[in-house]
Parts: structure tokens; sequence; C-alpha cells
């Protein structure tokens, strides 16, 4: 038995991996990449979202904050002070969901209670869970016993990882997991620390371990306008993937902006500057260059 | 679509529907010169036959399949003998602005001069309303019914493979067996059988002169042809029409023929509620298909080109508006020609071949209001025309419908029919299961179930009008727990099926002895064997359908006052009532923590699910073996068309948090936005209710079209609609959603909580998104779903 720190489980889950998937997404990660899609997963402590779309201004939340943190605004709506602790007791007491505390302790066999019952669905489409994040192997003997009971009643699992993780676990994850969904990012090392904030050659030293050790893997690359969708660093990732045995397929996940507002709700700011969506020519080009070191690249997860 | 389809095409669906007074003074003049000089069945089929020797016939440009219902496309034909329009009617019709009928000011002036004084006391509508008590009255008025034999006469019947196999000529000689067989000196009702088998015996005469007066027609159209190939085609038709329907079809032309000259047979005899329906249309056609083309007689492309000519006869056929228009129930619909794809052959193999994938294409290519197909999903039946099917659903038009074949045929052997009949039988209207060419399967009407809760909560009283038309079930403030709660509104669900059914066993016997139909009983099995009228149980199987809406909001409010009133009492019940009089104003916050706090239908929650078996275990049990006047033939239905908007209009606020006359939740999918955790979840729910006890039960779901991109998205809807079917659930279809509906989820949020949108590569909920990234789907959307 383990406890995850989990902000999420989503089913009907169709890019994460083959078939039709749950990914449960732990919360936690080393790294801050400016593109976060997902930014409550950075996190590893509990969060408090608010949604000011919802809130209608009754103040519930007011007396039922014990920091007293929540203050009435001139708009109508209500500002949490910096004293928030995220207790989540005004998230509580919200009518309308505007409050929600991202984060939650929760039992290996909750978790899988959750997942067994999707398994008609992973059956019938081959499909199985994913364990994402933030990064899942910063709580790695949750990890360990998820992957280890879904084996032992047959439900097909993905780790989709940054491979910013200790060898120990990643080996160890190995012996369990049927695949591993694999970020590759920047091969510039001082320009992986830039924009995610770390280093890149645990990651690359980790991939090649995966890959000797047998694992399943599929490699997922981010395509960001401006930041990694040069042709040096795409050759770059092509060349030191053609060297790897065991990669199944190479996912180009076009960039978008999408999780930006989930930045104002967490009161954070967003890094990147306006970049768009790459485009269907910049994409296929990308595709393409790959294309020279793997048969298997694909738009999309 | 080849040009010959494209032309034909292009003038149905530009062509307005327009009202023919046609049939309505050939029946006027008919009744008026030959009531009470015959038996009822008698005079029923002599009338059919006399607007088959009179009725303008025609043969349009183009045409390979030939008929109509009216004088011309899309001329739709009144029924004054059931219900007789008034001027007015006729004038709103003409005028309304959604699904006009267009009518003549001279034709109205005709129709209010000849037709109307004649019906007027003498339609069955006059007659059966002057006997309906005050109490069904009451009821209805306030929306906690509808009623279909009101309007039309009981229909979606559904053909099997009989006609493929008989021409009229056959069932005349089994007519004239049966009457041989009567034995007046034993059977007390030898009279009445012969005079039903005399008035069938006429109706079979009636259609081979409707069909050879095309023959005639078509003759001497070709005599004046100049362009050669259209004069063969011409010739071509006349031989067919001098063949069927008198005989059996030897052709896939003669066997498309066939059906349509039937079709219109049995919707030119009566206004039946969504026409008539071909049932297993690939599985009747297929030995055709497959012999000619075998012999080199027929092509793929030729069949393709007929199917579609035969599609675009149906699309030419819309329902025939209801009177009374001016109610706000009458509003627009549709008929339901529906069309099986795939599902079982009566010795359990899969009914699927090259002529459902024919038909998909048509479905896809023409893209009509009308036919409308389902496919039928068994184990058996193979992936790719489940993926047929899928790609068609994610064009967007939402069609074709699934259904789960295996549980169709278990719903029907739980009603106690043959498993061989079982599998040839499918589903019709919209997702009524019936046994083909063997059922009167019969809707009686909607029933409205949040407002029995409604009248529960203000002790009979209507709040909507202030009157009291329901049962006295006790001062709602003071019942003592949920279970008190709950037994007053099985109570009160019982007081109004009742009076539903009482009246309906009524209307049952006003269609058996007023409005027979000889014509629609020789088509069905056991009507000449029995010697008895489709509507006086002479169908193998007879089985009343009464269709409950409203399942999610229903269940939805009582888990609102479960857990919040009566478990957590957090909320007063009288606080929540003066709340829900009030229509929410002023406790909005009260609102939206019964809306977000309340566990819903359709998220796999054991609360709120286990709510849900409870009350669909009290409708089986007030509805389910209830005793008409054909024995113990009611059934539950779980399906709503469009009813459930109508039902809202006539509901007040209700305690999940709906505002007043919103509409109520769909068929037996989950309140709208109450679903938040996917399609699994969704699927799970109802999956949790004994679906099998049905006969049917819908559910819709919605989709971006980015969802269901690529390979990808295929194949993990076609495991979810297999996964639906595994663990037991009838029926499936998909909204492909459109830019409008997005518009309205930004103003709504909270109706499309669970609005799935695919963003790069992983999926996010709609409403989620900010302003700009929803603009940017909304104007992808238009784009992928033109």
């Amino acid at each position: 038995m383990a406890a995850g720190f989990i902000f999420d489980i989503r089913h009907y889950s169709i890019h994460d991996g083959p078939g039709i998937r749950s990914t449960v997404f732990l919360k936690g990660c080393p790294l801050a990449c400016w593109w976060c899609h997902n930014p409550e997963s950075i996190n590893p402590q509990p969060e408090l979202i608010y949604r000011e779309d919802r809130c209608i201004g009754c103040g519930a939340c007011i007396p039922a904050c014990p920091q007293k943190a929540i203050a009435r605004t001139s708009d109508g709506h209500v500002a949490t002070a910096a004293a928030c602790d995220a207790c989540g007791a005004c998230a509580a007491a919200c009518p309308t969901l505007a409050r929600e505390r991202a984060g939650r302790w929760t039992e290996s066999s909750e978790v899988l209670k959750l997942i067994r019952r999707e398994k008609s669905f992973f059956d019938s489409s081959g499909g199985g869970v994913t364990f994402s994040g933030g990064e899942p192997f910063t709580q790695p003997a949750f990890l360990l016993t998820m992957l280890k009971a879904c084996r032992d009643e047959g439900i097909h699992t993905a780790v989709d990882t940054s491979g910013f993780a200790a060898r120990s676990a990643l080996l160890e994850a190995a012996r369990y997991a049927d695949l591993f969904l694999y970020d590759l990012k920047l091969m510039d090392a001082a320009q992986h620390r830039t924009y995610t904030g770390v280093d890149n050659t645990l990651i690359l030293d980790n991939l090649v371990a995966l890959s000797r050790a047998g694992a399943a893997i599929s490699i997922r690359i981010p395509l960001i306008p401006g930041v990694n969708d040069s042709e040096e660093n795409l050759l770059a990732i092509g060349r030191f993937i053609a060297e790897l045995s065991g990669i199944q397929s190479v996912h180009l996940l076009p960039y978008h902006a999408s999780g930006r507002s989930k930045y104002a709700r967490l009161g954070r700011h967003y890094r990147l500057p306006d970049t768009p969506t790459p485009s269907l020519q910049q994409q296929e080009r990308a595709a393409a260059l790959l294309r020279r070191f793997h048969a298997a690249v694909t738009l999309g997860g | 679509m080849n040009e010959r389809v494209r032309r034909l095409r292009e003038r149905s669906f530009n062509t307005h529907p327009t009202i023919s007074i046609e049939r309505a003074l050939l029946v006027t003049a008919f009744y008026q010169e030959n009531l009470g000089k015959y038996p009822t069945p008698i005079l029923r089929a002599l009338n059919f036959k006399h607007l088959c020797e009179r009725k303008t016939i025609y043969i349009g440009e183009d045409e390979l399949i030939v008929g109509e219902r009216g004088p011309a496309p899309k001329a739709v034909s009144t029924f004054p003998e059931l219900n007789c329009h008034t001027r007015q009617d006729l004038e709103v019709l003409d005028s309304r602005p959604m699904t006009s009928y267009h009518i003549s000011k001279e034709d109205i002036d005709l129709y209010e001069g000849k037709v109307v004084p004649y019906w007027k006391g003498r339609s069955m509508r006059d007659r059966a309303f002057a006997l309906i008590p005050d109490n069904w009255k009451a009821l209805y008025e306030a929306g906690l019914f509808t009623e279909f034999m009101e309007q039309r006469a009981p229909g979606h019947t559904a053909l099997d493979g009989t006609i493929y196999q008989k021409g009229m000529l056959d069932f005349k000689r089994d007519i004239a067996d049966a009457l041989a067989r009567l034995d007046f000196l034993h059977d007390p009702h030898a009279t009445e059988k012969r005079d039903e088998l005399m008035a069938m015996d006429i109706a079979c005469d009636a259609a081979i002169i409707f069909a050879e007066r095309h023959a005639s027609l078509a003759e001497s159209m070709a005599a004046t042809e100049q362009d050669p190939i259209r004069k063969a085609e011409l010739m071509e038709i006349a031989r067919i029409c001098r063949h069927v329907p008198a005989h059996a079809p030897r052709t896939f032309h003669e066997a498309l023929q066939m059906y349509w000259f039937v079709h219109l047979g049995t919707i030119t005899e009566l206004n039946g509620w969504d026409a008539m329906s071909p049932g297993h249309l690939d599985q009747h056609l297929a030995p055709f298909y497959e012999r000619e083309v075998a012999a080199g007689t027929l092509d793929r492309e030729k069949a393709k080109e007929l199917l579609s000519c035969f599609w675009i006869k149906v699309n030419n056929t819309p329902a025939p508006p209801k009177v009374g228009v001016t109610a706000a129930e009458s509003g627009t619909y549709n008929d339901f020609t529906q069309i099986n794809v795939g599902g079982l052959r009566s010795d359990g193999s899969d009914g699927s071949s090259e002529v459902s994938s024919l038909i998909l294409e048509v479905l896809d290519e023409l893209q009509l209001l009308q036919p409308q197909v389902s496919v039928h999903v068994s184990e058996k039946t193979p992936e790719p025309l489940l993926q047929t099917a899928a790609r068609v659903i994610r064009r967007g038009s939402g069609y074709p419908s699934l259904f789960n074949a295996d549980l169709v045929v278990a719903e029907q052997v739980g009603m106690g029919k043959s498993i061989e009949d079982a599998r040839e039988g499918g589903t019709s209207g919209c997702v009524e299961t019936g046994c083909f060419g063997k059922e009167a399967y019969i809707l009686h009407g909607y029933l409205n179930v949040p407002k029995v809760l409604e009248l529960v909560l203000n002790n009979g009283v209507d709040p909507l009008t202030g009157k009291k038309i329901g049962l006295e079930t006790g001062d709602p403030t003071k019942f003592a727990g949920f279970d008190e709660l709950y037994e007053a509104f099985e109570r009160q669900l019982d007081y109004v099926v009742s009076i539903k059914i009482a009246t309906d066993n009524f209307l049952q016997r006003m269609f058996a002895s007023y409005a027979p139909a000889p014509f629609l009983s020789v088509l069905i099995h056991d009507c000449i064997e029995k010697g008895r009228d489709y509507y006086d149980g002479g169908a193998r199987y007879n089985t009343e359908y009464i269709q409950c809406c409203g399942l999610g909001t229903i269940t939805d409010s009582l888990a609102a006052l479960k857990k919040h009133v009566f478990e957590d009492r957090t909320i007063s019940m009288t606080t929540l009532l003066d709340a829900l009089r009030r229509n929410w104003e002023g406790a909005e916050a009260l609102r939206q923590f019964l809306w977000n706090r309340t566990p819903f239908f359709g998220n796999d929650d054991e609360y709120a699910d286990t709510i849900m078996q409870r009350v669909y275990a009290s409708l089986l049990k007030t509805i389910d073996g209830r005793l008409s006047t054909r024995g113990p033939t009611y059934h539950l239905n779980m399906l709503s068309t469009t009813c459930h908007v109508y039902f809202g209009k006539k509901l007040g606020a209700t305690p999940n948090g709906r505002f007043a006359h919103q509409p109520e939740s769909d068929g037996t999918s989950p309140s709208h936005g109450a679903d938040r955790h996917g399609p699994t979840a969704i699927v799970r729910s109802l999956a949790k209710m004994e679906q099998v006890k049905s006969g049917g039960t819908l559910l819709n779901m919605r989709f971006l079209p980015s969802v269901l991109a690529g390979q990808k998205g295929m194949d993990a809807l076609c495991a979810l609609i297999r996964t639906y079917f595994r663990l037991g659930g009838h029926h499936m279809q998909f909204n492909v959603v459109d830019s409008s509906t997005l518009r309205d989820a930004q103003k709504r949020p909270e109706l499309y909580r669970n609005l799935l949108v695919r963003v790069a590569g992983y999926s996010d909920y709609f409403v989620d998104l900010d302003k700009y990234h929803q603009e940017e789907i909304i104007a992808r959307t238009a784009q992928e779903t033109c």
C-alpha cells in the first residue's frame, strides 16, 4: 500500500498511449517548462485554484477561511491573500466550484478501484492506464505499487515521464510497465536548462539505460515554435534516438497555448511569449526531418 | 452519386412541403355516399380502393422508383376521418416559420366548405374527445402526458421479408383459404372475421390497381418520349408496375418498387405514426443483389442508383401535419422511416452484407432527412461495418444511430416472443423494439416523470396553474424521511399512469372499431390467419408502450432531496420549495449548491445511480404488464424524441437546480451538464439500468469532431460502442457538435461541463478553456463539420 499525491484522473483518454485509457495525474515535477499546459502539476504541495468566471460573489468562502485570507473585491468577486495555505476549506464551502483544491493524497487501493471500473473499455480497445503528471517518478513508491498492481490484474500500463528520475526507480518500473512515453525537448544542455529549469544529461542517460533494459518506448516531442523546432535540434533528437532500440514510435505534439488560462487561476505568470500553434506545414516539416531516423513518426499523441 | 441521383436529390431537397386536399375530398365524398352501407372494415377497404382508383398518379422526370402519396412530391395528405384540420390550423401551417406546409387560399376555402362541415362530430378525434373524462383532460393539459392516438393512427410498423416472397395475389389466396376455413357453426366471431377478411381481399385488389395505373401512365409517357433511353426506362417501369405488387419481386429493382408500393399503400390507408419502415432492408435485398451480380444483370453502381432513387422517394413524404397546431407540443416533427442495417438473421448468423455498406454509402452521400439508418451491432457484426458507420457519424449528421442487436433480441424474448421472430425484429421509430412483420407495438404517449414529483411536492396541485389535478399525497413539509416522500411519488405515479391507461384502452377500441386497417393487416402475420385486424389484436404479438421522459431530471431531483433535505439536512424542505416556487429568484447560491454538490446520474456514482434504479423499478412496477384490451401488453419505453422540451416547458423549477421551463433530460441520457466524468462514466451509469426489461432506451452523446479525428478517434469510438453494448446498453447516438452548440456552451457553460475537446495532443473540457481558445476551436469546428 502507498498513497499518491494526485490532482486528477481522466477517463476516455485517447492520446496517452494505445486504446481507451485512464490517465492518473501525479502532482509534483522537478521541471518547470515554460509551455507546461498543466501548471497545477508542478508544485508538489496542494494549491488553490480559483475560476473567476464561475464565481457569483456569494461570499460563502469568506467566513469559511480559517486564515482569513479571503476578502471581497470592488467588482463583487473575492481575492485570496498570500496567507492562504491551500487548506481547501473555501473550496468545500463554494457552491459553484469556482474554488478548488488541486492535489489529494489517495491510497493506491482507491486509485486501483477507480481504474478497475474502466477495465471493460480497456479490454475492448486495447487500452489501459497511463501515469502522467507532473513527473510520476517524483513518487516512486506509489508509482511502483500501482504498476505492480495493474500488472497483477492484467491492465496495460504506460508511464509518461520527463526522464528526470532516479535511475534505479526507472529501471525497476521498466520491469512492470508495458510502455514508456518519454519526453525529449531540447538536445542543447544550456537551452534545456533555460526552458525547463534542469539539465538534460540525466534525461538522455536514462533514456539510453531504459532502452538497454529492453523497455518499449514512445518518444514524445512537444513542438514549440522558436524554442525547439530548429532543424538543428530536431536532427540532434533524430540522431540520438536512431542509436536506441525499443523505440516504437515518435510523436510530435504541436504546441498549443490552451493551458495559459490555468496560470491565472493559480495566480501565476505565463513565461512563454505569444507563440502560435505550429502550422501544418511546420509540423510536417518537423515530422519529415525525424522520419530520416525513425519510420513511425506521427503528429499528435 | 451520379447525375440522375444528383438531380432527383436536388429537386427533393428544394421542394417545399405542401398540403394536398385531394385525399380529404375523395374520402369525404366516399363517406357521404357509402357510410352505413357496409361493415366498417369493408367500408375502410373500399375507401382505400376508392383512393387507389382516383388519386392523381405521378411519375417524375429521372425517376426509376415511382409513386407518391399525394399528387406530387412532398404534397402531404390529410386524414379528416381521424382528425380534421380547421381553417386556423391550415393557415398556421401555411405561415409558421418552422416546418411549414404551404396551402393555397382556394384550397383552404374548399376545405372549410366541403371537408370540415362533414367531419365535425364525425371524426374519430371529435367522437373520442366527447367521451374522455375530465381527470384525463386535466393531466393532459398540465403536461403530465401526451396521447399519440388523438392525432394519428398507431404506427411505426416495420415489415419482415414476406413481401419479397409473396405478392398480393398470393395474399389473396391465403385470404381465400382463411375464408374457407371459417366455422359459422361453432365460432361466434366468424361474422366479424368474414368482414375483415373480405376487407383485406379488397385492399389487395386496391394495391394492384394502384400499381397498374402507374404502369399505364408510364406506357403513355413512353409513347410520347423522344429520348430513347428514357423511353426504355419508362417501359421498364411499366413492366415492373404490372408485376409488383401483384406478384413477388424477382429482381433488385422490383424488390425496391414492391416495398415502395406497399409503403405507399399503408400511408394512404391511414396516417400511422412514423409512416412505415422496411425493417432489415439489407437482409431483404441481399439475395436479389447477390443473385443478379453473379448473373451479371446488375452491378454495384446500378444497385446504388436504384437505392438512391428509393431513398429520395422516402424523403418526398414528410409527416402529415398535426391538428391543433397552435398547441405547444404540436410544433415541428418528422416521421422516422428507419432502415435497420446489420443485426442478425433469423438463424442467429450475422445479417450484414455488401448491401449494408451500400446503404451506409447512400446515407452518407445523400444527406437527406429521410429515411434514417440504424446500424445493429451484435457480437457477430464485423468490425469494418462498425468502422464504416463510425466514419459516417463523424461527418456530423448524427446518423446512423447504433443499436445492440443482441439486447434487442433479448428484450423481445423477455416479452415472450420466439427467438427466431425476435431476431427478425429490430427497432423502428426512434428506438422502439418490435418484431418486424409480426407485431403491433404501439406508442401511447410520453409520460412526464419529473412532473409527477412536482405534484408530490405540491400535494397534488400544479404550481404552474394552481389547479389541483393530482392525488393529495400529503403536505410535503411533513414527510418524515426520503422513503415517505418516495412512497408518495409512487402513489402519484400510479394515479397518473392509471388515468392514462384507462383512456388509452378506450382509444384502442375506438381504432379497432372505427378505423381498422385492412391493407396493413394483410402485411402483418397473423392477421389473415386469425381473421382479425392489426388494430384489433390480429398481429402475432401486441405491445403497448408508454414512453417515460426525464430520467436524468427525476433522478437528480430525488438525489438532491434525499441528500440535502433528508440526510445532511443542510436545506429545509420549506426553503427549497420556496426557492422552486420563485424559480430560484434570490436563491442563486442555493441553486448552484444543488447543481454542483449533488450526486447526479451519469457519473458512475452509486448514490445517484441507485436512485435511478429505484425510479426505473417503480416505472416497471407501475406500467409493465398492465392490462390493455389485448391482454397484459403494456411495457416500458424510455425515449423522449423532442418531448423533453415540451415537458420542460410545462415544469417549474426542479430540486436539481434546473430553472423552470427549461428542457428536461432527454431519453435516458443524463441531464445536460450533470455528467462530468466523461463518456465512460455515462456508459457505466446507464449500464446499471436493466435495459433488457424495456422496449428501448436512448442515449445521446456529444463529441467535438476533433475527439473523433484520425483512426485513433474512430477506434476509440467503436470500442466505446462495443463496450456499452457488452454492458447491456440498447442504443447510442452521437451528436458531433457544431459551432452553434459551442456558442451556446460559451453562454451557458454549466450545461456543457462534459464537452471534451481535443487540444493538440490531449483532451480538455471546452468550458475550461479561456475565451481566446474557445474562439479558435469554434472556428476549427465550423471548418471540420462543414
